[in-house]
């Protein structure tokens, strides 16, 4: 538990954050490339959609880290709420911004490919429906953390509200499972019989492992700037400042 | 763990399962209402209102397409494993819109029993694959007349 | 390469997709950096202004 208390300490966080966050930087952005070029240059065209299905290697890991990104948050709110951990609540305002980002992205790139192989950029099905709402969870978690002078206030406002959110996120991965949906149903996470050809999976499982990182660097350095700016009265901060 | 967080878990603990379960009630609750489409079969044993518009989901019969020319008037008949209902859409399909394909068509039913549809979506499979894969496949075992991804959930 | 372009036709729904994905990363990346900079800038400054 030791390591837990040395982590918990504003300062160290500060100062190790930077070298962790470039050790998800560097391999983060070469394996999302090499996924992403993998996804558009060495993956066979899709039976079905052809080149249109190219699509995925944007939309599925932007929709993965839409779940992962929310998820987290509320695991953030909830050690926040019940240990009252600054760095809980540090961490939980810096990863919103970035999973409102990819939720966009999701909704955005899901609707681009929904026109040319459903027929329409939009339907009102729970799949789409579920993850609009995640959208606006998000932005409500901004907004709320905004609105709010006081910064304990609002984290704990912002925690509350991303562990009600967070029940939405098994409705949108069951949603094409439980009701009948445009959307298909799930293709990775489905057992047995693989729904996907290995050529095609290996560069998809790399940039969702890249993004991944990426959205944890990202993080990071959002909640370096939470940090400074919470603690700014505060002496490590000044004695940081003072001798340059 | 001190009393305040022991407390405080509880709290947050127990609210976030009475808020679970009130979400998980209404969903069950509302199911037929997130529906988005209904099956041939559905309508022809009448269990669907046939009075309003409404969804229907099935597989583009094996030569049941027919279009013309003139006007883009297209018909094709939408079946199940025990159904079918004839469809005629006028305007744009889908780029994925061809014969076995799952489609799924918003309109209502005439007095002849057509479905005039005025809106034509496709709905694809989960599967993604190289079209060699795709025809070894198709070899290896016969097609189904109504794919999980195009059966109706209740 | 004109074939990879053309993405079998589809190259306008498959290129604004990865187009306004580099759009948001970018803003995604340059975004936090930008504010950590500010913040540093106006905490040497002490610049608060409540």
């Amino acid at each position: 538990m030791l390591w837990l208390h040395r982590f918990g300490s504003l300062p160290y966080f500060y100062r190790i954050s930077r070298p962790i966050a470039l050790a998800l930087a560097v391999p983060g952005v070469l394996l999302a490339a090499y996924g992403v070029y993998g996804g558009l240059v060495e993956a066979p065209v899709d039976y079905q959609q052809g080149d249109a299905f190219r699509i995925l290697y944007i939309h599925v890991p932007s929709a993965w880290l839409s779940l992962f990104g929310y998820t987290s948050m509320a695991v953030a709110g909830f050690v926040a709420l019940v240990w009252r951990l600054k760095l809980a609540e540090i961490f939980l305002v810096a990863a919103a911004p970035v999973g409102a980002s990819f939720t966009f992205l999701a909704l955005v790139t899901g609707s681009i490919w929904g026109k040319p192989m459903w027929g329409t950029w939009w339907v009102w099905d729970a799949r789409l429906t579920s993850e609009l709402i995640l959208l606006f969870l998000y932005l409500g978690v901004i907004a709320l953390h905004n609105a709010i002078e006081s910064p304990r206030t609002a984290a704990r406002a912002c925690s509350l509200l991303a562990l009600v959110g967070v029940i939405n996120v098994p409705i949108i991965h069951y949603s094409v499972e439980w009701w009948n949906t445009l959307h298909q149903g799930p293709t990775v996470t489905r057992f047995g019989r693989p729904a996907m050809e290995m050529d095609m999976l290996v560069p998809l499982l790399c940039a969702a492992l890249g993004f991944t990182l990426i959205f944890g660097w990202l993080t990071l350095w959002g909640m370096r700037a939470q940090l400074l700016w919470r603690e700014r009265r505060s002496r490590w901060v000044k004695r940081l400042f003072s001798d340059g | 763990m001190t009393r305040t967080r022991r407390r405080r878990l509880m709290l947050v603990g127990g609210l976030f399962v009475g808020l679970a379960a009130a979400v998980a009630l209404a969903l069950t609750a509302f199911s037929e209402n997130i529906l988005y489409f209904y099956q041939p079969s559905e309508i022809a044993a009448g269990e669907v209102p046939t009075h309003t518009r409404f969804r229907i989901g099935g597989l583009v019969e094996n030569g049941s397409v027919e279009r013309n020319n003139d006007d883009l008037l297209v018909r094709f008949t939408l079946a199940d494993c025990e159904a079918s209902v004839p469809v005629q859409f006028k305007g744009t399909l889908p780029d994925l819109f061809r014969e076995g394909q799952g489609i799924v068509a918003y309109g209502a039913l005439n007095e002849s029993g057509q479905f005039v549809a005025d809106e034509v979506l496709a709905k694809h499979d989960e599967n993604y694959m190289s079209p060699d894969v795709a025809e070894a496949m198709k070899n290896q075992q016969g097609e189904s007349c109504m794919p999980t991804n195009m059966q109706a959930k209740r | 390469m004109d074939d990879f372009w053309a993405m079998g036709g589809y190259a306008a729904y498959v290129w604004s997709s990865y187009g306004i994905a580099a759009v948001v990363l970018l803003g995604n990346v340059f975004g936090p950096l930008i504010a950590h900079r500010r913040i540093a800038r106006r905490i040497k400054n002490e610049e608060f202004d409540d």
